[in-house]
């Protein structure tokens, strides 16, 4: 081995020692609780324990489901219109535009959605007094603590990160490609289902998983937008953790962690076989 | 030969720029047609009215006798190849080819069809499954022609297809081309700035600056009879000096008085002469028409390429003899390598060798640098 072999596998050292003590000791802390109870003994108790949150389960997986199509309808059409304009210095003005949100810290985002709809927030109040001026008396709606607001709080903070990676792989089309489309009889809706969406599939996925998996783990939106009316699979592991709900116990919580993170992990899996089944199914008829 | 393509008076500006002043140009049917010029001389504009994916500002494109200045690119009978390929990279090799048939509904058995005889035509045989991005740039090309040419069009476009492949591969792919060009029976137009390319592959050139054509002809006639100082200089290697025509048959330059094959200018008119390095004759300085002094000598494989001072001008001798630096030389010139041009804008700003150097001819080459940069 000469030096500059060694000298560059000692420069990935501390990287080494980075992902060893930050992410394969954590999860492997995760495991080891999963697995045991307070006293440290093995055991399938927590495991089991799981089966009562199946329904937390699937509510989270609907609501983040409901969520990232909401998102991918909304930021298709808004990354593909940024990456269609002329002027370059306006599109990173509108990327910029909808990343400044992301600049403020979420909870305040999250709060800033509270007032506005709740009870008597501004939308409330301003329809109250607007239907009072023609004299009819509204009782309001009922906007915060349902899941209707859970999702309106998991697309307001996560469409950003759905934008983005539909924008920068749209942008990335070449125009000539899109004039090879035309020049061999496509016509605009043509260029389009034919050659401009599958060539962002892969932008598509990333949005989805940006998306995604926060969305599906979180518990502040729920907890601030959903008043505890709905609990999400994150709102039950932070309970464990921070014994909101009676008694700490790590060992249940390290349990939900772990078959979340397994959930995730299977619908990655899915998407990106999902995306490579598309490829090979368009190319691949013969 | 009845014209597939006539673009009368096409006129094209970008913000307030004249790309095209007043093109006219008459595209015979199943034939090479070459336009050749520096980068920004308007050719790959030219291409793209005929695709008709820039509109003129005014001017007709004619297509088989009827106008379609309107018609979008998706339902014109022309096809293009663009310079980087524009190959659909979410496709394999069969799918690509078969996108333009797709278009056309055709049935599976009829694309598969026409498919696999575009991919024997192009030598790609066995490669229909193969992803875009697994293929070298010389069979990306391939598989371009096969996409452009399997959906039958009377006209293809071709955007310096040839600019990104090395020597070698391209001094193939001109004459598959060529062979395609004849075996399909169609018309070629084809843009480069490579003069090399273009006089071995085309029926006809049109060679174009600064957004005008300075003469359209077979590739004979361009290089013969080259009609002023920018074509005689663009296309090989030229001397061109100022000259007197006395009469007919009789002109004065390098105060020596010749006999040539041109008449029909006005008594001593004042003219540009062309002679190509290659119809010099070296011989003894008593014996030479001329004579002049060796400044340098280069050993280019068939030839020498010889620089002679004549009188303070500078002369390119290509000869098969190899005089000395600084020899006195004479030089012989055949009546018939003397070819006459009127005075035009491009007088005197081209064809003296004094500032040659191998160097600063590769750098004023300006089309293949630039061009290429500028499709990045």
């Amino acid at each position: 081995m000469n030096d500059s072999v060694k000298m560059r596998k000692a420069m990935t050292a501390p990287y080494t020692v980075w992902m060893a003590v930050f992410v394969v000791v954590p999860i492997a802390l995760v495991v080891y609780f999963s697995f045991t109870n307070v006293g440290g003994k093995f055991t399938l108790d927590n495991i089991k324990a799981i089966g009562e949150f199946r329904g937390t389960y699937l509510i989270s997986i609907e609501l983040a489901f409901v969520a990232t199509v909401i998102c991918l309808i909304l930021a298709y059409p808004i990354a593909y219109s940024i990456s269609r304009m002329k002027d370059e210095r306006r599109q990173q003005t509108m990327i910029m535009l909808i990343m400044l949100p992301m600049w403020m810290n979420f909870l305040i985002r999250t709060y800033a959605w509270m007032t506005l709809i709740e009870d008597t927030g501004l939308i409330n109040t301003f329809i109250k007094w607007f239907l009072h001026l023609f004299g009819y008396e509204f009782e309001g709606f009922s906007m915060i603590n349902t899941q209707g607001a859970i999702i309106l709080g998991m697309v307001y903070n996560f469409l950003p990160y759905m934008v983005l990676p539909i924008y920068t792989v749209l942008t990335k089309i070449d125009e000539s490609v899109i004039e090879a489309g035309r020049d061999l009889g496509a016509s605009g809706r043509k260029i389009f289902t034919m050659i401009i969406l599958p060539q962002s599939a892969p932008g598509i996925i990333s949005g989805i998983t940006m998306v995604f998996v926060p969305a599906v783990s979180t518990f502040i939106i729920s907890k601030l937008l959903g008043g505890g009316m709905t609990y999400l699979i994150g709102d039950i592991i932070e309970n464990y953790f921070l014994g909101n709900a009676g008694e700490v116990n790590y060992n249940v919580g390290a349990a939900l962690s772990l078959v979340l993170m397994i959930l995730i992990l299977i619908s990655m899996g899915i998407m990106n076989r999902f995306d490579k089944e598309t490829g090979e199914e368009a190319g691949g008829i013969i | 030969m009845a014209d597939v393509i006539n673009l009368k008076n096409i006129c094209v500006s970008f913000d307030d720029e004249q790309i095209l002043k007043n093109i006219c140009l008459d595209v015979e049917d199943k034939k090479f047609l070459t336009l050749l010029g520096p980068s920004g001389c308007g050719k790959t504009t030219t291409l793209r009215i005929i695709a008709g994916f820039l509109q003129p500002d005014s001017g007709d494109v004619i297509f088989d006798g009827k106008r379609i200045n309107g018609v979008p690119a998706h339902k014109r009978q022309v096809n293009t190849i663009f310079q980087r390929y524009a190959l659909f990279t979410h496709l394999n090799v069969f799918e690509n080819i078969a996108f333009g048939l797709r278009l056309r509904k055709k049935s599976d058995s009829e694309i598969k069809k026409s498919v696999s005889e575009m991919l024997e035509l192009v030598n790609l045989k066995g490669f229909e499954e193969r992803e875009i991005n697994s293929l070298s740039g010389g069979q990306q090309q391939r598989v371009a022609i096969a996409r452009a040419l399997v959906v039958n069009p009377k006209v293809l476009l071709l955007d310096e297809p040839l600019g990104a492949l090395d020597l070698k591969l391209r001094k193939d792919m001109q004459k598959e081309l060529k062979s395609i060009q004849r075996e399909m029976g169609i018309t070629f137009i084809y843009v480069t700035h490579d003069q090399e390319e273009a006089l071995s592959m085309s029926d006809k050139i049109v060679v174009m600056n600064e957004g005008l054509i300075q003469q359209t002809g077979t590739p004979l006639d361009i290089y013969n009879e080259p009609k002023n100082a920018f074509v005689a200089d663009f296309i090989g290697e030229s001397n061109i000096v100022d000259g007197i025509m006395r009469k007919d048959f009789s002109v004065d330059f390098s105060s020596h008085n010749f006999t040539c094959v041109d008449s029909g200018f006005k008594t001593n008119e004042p003219v540009d002469v062309v002679i190509r390095p290659e119809d010099v004759d070296v011989v003894s300085p008593d014996k030479g028409m001329l004579t002049g002094t060796v400044t340098s000598i280069t050993f280019k494989g068939v030839f020498y390429e010889v620089i002679v001072d004549i009188d303070g001008f500078k002369w390119m001798i290509q000869t098969t003899d190899s005089p000395r630096v600084g020899e006195n030389i004479g030089l012989y010139i055949e009546p018939d390598a003397i070819h006459i041009m009127h005075k035009s804008e491009y007088s005197d700003l081209y064809g003296d060798y004094s500032s040659y150097s191998e160097e600063f001819d590769e750098l004023s080459d300006v089309g293949a640098v630039q061009e290429e940069e500028e499709n990045e």
